[in-house]
């Protein structure tokens, strides 16, 4: 009987059971959509960020460089003092140089490390490999202090080059790359002539693994290509850290900690922790690189985190409302039938149940259809929603000094920056994904949405006295 | 058996009260017929309400077979109108989307009867009103009377002792008006029901056994001479 009289009633009804139902569902569809966009936002904004530090870093340490610490390199020629070299002469260089960045002992990697609440920290060492020759010709250009063009005929090229803790793989630059060929650094090679080069570098100079390249006129035996994640800056060569700071005599030195958190709930108590320890480094985390995250990927999570939650929201409310206000006005129109069936001898809880499970049931077909109306709306966001860029500052040192050119008939005496500050903007594809929870979360809203109209429906009915109920004039 | 001592009862209206009832005093016995007349609005459906159980007096007694129902819970006053009393209204009160056959099982729902007794007994009840054919109709589908017939079924479906009938007829015509009120009579023998009934009509009233008039909240018995012995 309750089943039968529940559905004949809401086929009476049909037209306003489709209108309440239908409301629920673009509530309920919208909660979905957004929650998949937002979800879809933000994991795509976690893998920007965990590109760029690294998968499994949560902080990252750097040392602002100190004034004019970011100044070029000097490069002799010949031994003779720059300007001085006779025409004709050759000259080839190959140095390895700091990135611009200020460096931090790596005596404060193991103090990182002890801290509380830290689960691991790498050092790395970002630095640029400059190589400079050609020869001197005749003229009387002095080298150029602050790089003014001498007399001379100089090629250079340069390539990044970043040392990495080869026993702490799973944290650091590397951490986020995948290696396509061959293999990483591992913890026996720390001294070892072996390299990871990145796939674009690779494909640039035409390197596989076995390859040779040369570091600060070092030579290394490329030992695998690594493919950076999407959204990530790397480096174009990476060699065990000590080599590194061999190589860029810079002993004991590194330019980036990289820390991973006991958990999640940790990371602002080890960032504050990491800048007691070490006043004066620029400590990072991700929420603080997020804000950092420019573009139209930041505009889509603001989007999806503000107007898209409110939004739906406020459609829930007003598809909540209005199935309470229908359902309240049906309840009156059959105030009559009710008080014939409290007449009858049905108590006021079994006319209650069956306005609640009229309202109920339209409530699940419309979280039915919401759920229905969720999944089509997130992939038509997936298949239609043009790519988001996301514009993040890939690095965080700075390099003063001026750039320079060559010197004169003496050779080049002009110094070189290699800044590594640089905004890096990459375009990436916005996925919406549907997770179970958020249909878990619609088909409770739905189920509350029935609920909360049938009760005020159910209380209406329940408050009616028959007799009175009897008398009423339909 | 009713027996109704000293009963009133006052409805707020704005700023005043309207004196429904007044100090009524009636017996009614088990498998009596009653039928009230009297103007509009001088308190005919009161009394059948409380009667009922579905109102309480403001003061006074009503007991039924004994058990004041004015001092009963709402609990135990609907477990009263499930078990003991039928009811029949002038606009038959059937429910519209429910079948002549769901809408007389509905009465037995409340009494927890099995599904399939409850089809039983709604399909006989049908059958003796005389409209086992039309089972499956809905209300809209049958006439007027038939629609009465209904009514007449489900309020006897679950066999009560009282049958409470307000303007049965009221909206019927002549006609049919007599079939109804034929049936009514014979199921009044048949089931040996108390049956009180409402009526404006001078022609319904005559068939009762005892007929009261109900003039500004007070009773009268016009003729307490049993006019019909049941046979």
């Amino acid at each position: 009987m309750f089943v039968t009289y529940l559905l004949r009633e809401l086929r009476r009804r049909m037209r306003q059971s489709i209108f309440i139902a239908a409301g629920l569902a673009v509530g309920v569809g919208l909660v979905i959509t957004v929650t998949a966009a937002s979800d879809g936002v933000s994991a795509t904004q976690g893998t920007v960020l965990h590109s760029l530090y690294g998968v499994g870093t949560d902080v990252t340490v750097t040392q602002p460089p100190t004034a004019g610490s970011g100044g070029g390199t000097r490069f002799n020629v010949g031994g003779a003092p720059p300007g001085q070299q006779k025409a004709g002469t050759s000259f080839s260089r190959d140095i390895l140089a700091g990135g611009g960045m200020g460096t931090i002992k790596s005596s404060s990697v193991t103090t990182v490390a002890g801290l509380k609440n830290v689960s691991g920290a790498a050092g790395a060492l970002a630095l640029n490999d400059v190589k400079l020759s050609g020869t001197v010709s005749a003229g009387t250009g002095q080298p150029g202090a602050q790089g003014g063009p001498g007399g001379g005929s100089v090629s250079s090229s340069s390539f990044t080059v970043t040392g990495v803790d080869p026993s702490q793989g799973a944290l650091g630059p590397l951490s986020s790359a995948t290696i396509t060929s061959g293999h990483g650094l591992t913890a026996a090679e720390s001294n070892a002539s072996d390299a990871v080069v990145s796939s674009d570098y690779a494909t640039a100079q035409n390197l596989k693994v076995g390859s040779a390249i040369t570091v600060a006129g070092k030579t290394f035996s490329v030992a695998g290509i690594a493919s950076a994640a999407q959204g990530a800056s790397s480096a174009d060569a990476y060699i065990p850290l000590a080599r590194a700071q061999a190589l860029a005599d810079l002993p004991g030195e590194v330019n980036t900690i990289y820390v991973s958190a006991a958990s999640a709930s940790d990371i602002s108590t080890v960032s504050a922790e990491i800048s007691r320890a070490l006043p004066a480094a620029t400590v990072t985390t991700s929420s603080d690189l997020a804000s950092e995250v420019t573009g139209s990927l930041a505009s889509a999570s603001s989007l999806a985190n503000s107007l898209g939650r409110w939004l739906a929201v406020a459609v829930l409310i007003a598809a909540f409302g209005l199935a309470s206000i229908l359902t309240m006005s049906a309840v009156s129109r059959r105030v009559r039938e009710f008080g014939t069936l409290k007449a009858m001898g049905w108590r006021s809880r079994r006319i209650i149940r069956q306005v609640m499970g009229e309202a109920l049931v339209i409530g699940v077909v419309g979280g039915a259809a919401g759920v229905g109306i969720g999944y089509g709306a997130a992939a038509l966001v997936s298949a239609l929603a043009p790519p988001l860029t996301a514009t993040t500052a890939s690095g965080s040192g700075a390099a003063a000094g001026g750039a320079g050119g060559p010197g004169g008939a003496g050779g080049p005496g002009g110094r070189f920056a290699h800044a590594s500050t640089a905004a890096h903007t990459v375009s990436v594809h916005l996925a919406v994904p549907v997770t179970l929870g958020a249909v878990a979360l619609a088909v409770v809203l739905a189920i509350a949405g029935g609920l909360i109209a049938g009760s005020l429906g159910g209380w209406r009915a329940s408050r009616l006295r028959p007799a009175a109920a009897l008398a009423r004039v339909e | 058996m009713y027996r109704l001592t000293d009963v009133t009862k006052d409805y707020p209206k704005g700023r005043g009260v309207v004196q429904a009832l007044r100090g009524v005093n009636l017996v009614i016995a088990t498998g009596d017929w009653l039928a009230i007349q009297g103007p509009t609005g001088h308190g005919k459906s009161t009394l059948l309400q409380i009667l009922g159980a579905l109102d309480r007096p403001t003061s006074g007694t009503v007991e039924l077979d004994g058990r004041d129902l004015a001092g009963l819970r709402e609990g135990q006053l609907t477990g009263v109108r499930a078990i003991s009393i039928g009811f029949i209204f002038q606009t038959f009160n059937l429910i519209p989307t429910l079948s002549a056959q769901e809408n007389v099982e509905a009465a037995l729902v409340p009494l927890r009867v099995a599904a399939a007794q409850r089809k039983e007994r709604a399909r006989q009840a049908l059958a003796e009103v005389g409209l086992g054919e039309r089972a499956q109709h809905l209300p809209s589908e049958l006439s007027g009377g038939q629609q009465q017939r209904v009514a007449i079924a489900r309020a006897l479906v679950k066999r009560p002792a009282v049958l409470l009938a307000d303007e049965p007829t009221g909206n019927l015509d002549e006609g049919t008006r007599d079939e109804i009120m034929t049936l009514l009579e014979y199921l009044w023998r048949e089931h040996s029901l108390t049956l009180v009934t409402v009526t404006h009509d001078s022609a319904v009233a005559r068939r009762a056994q005892r007929t009261a008039i109900m003039r500004n909240g007070r009773l009268t018995i016009a003729d307490s001479a049993p006019r019909q012995a049941r046979a």
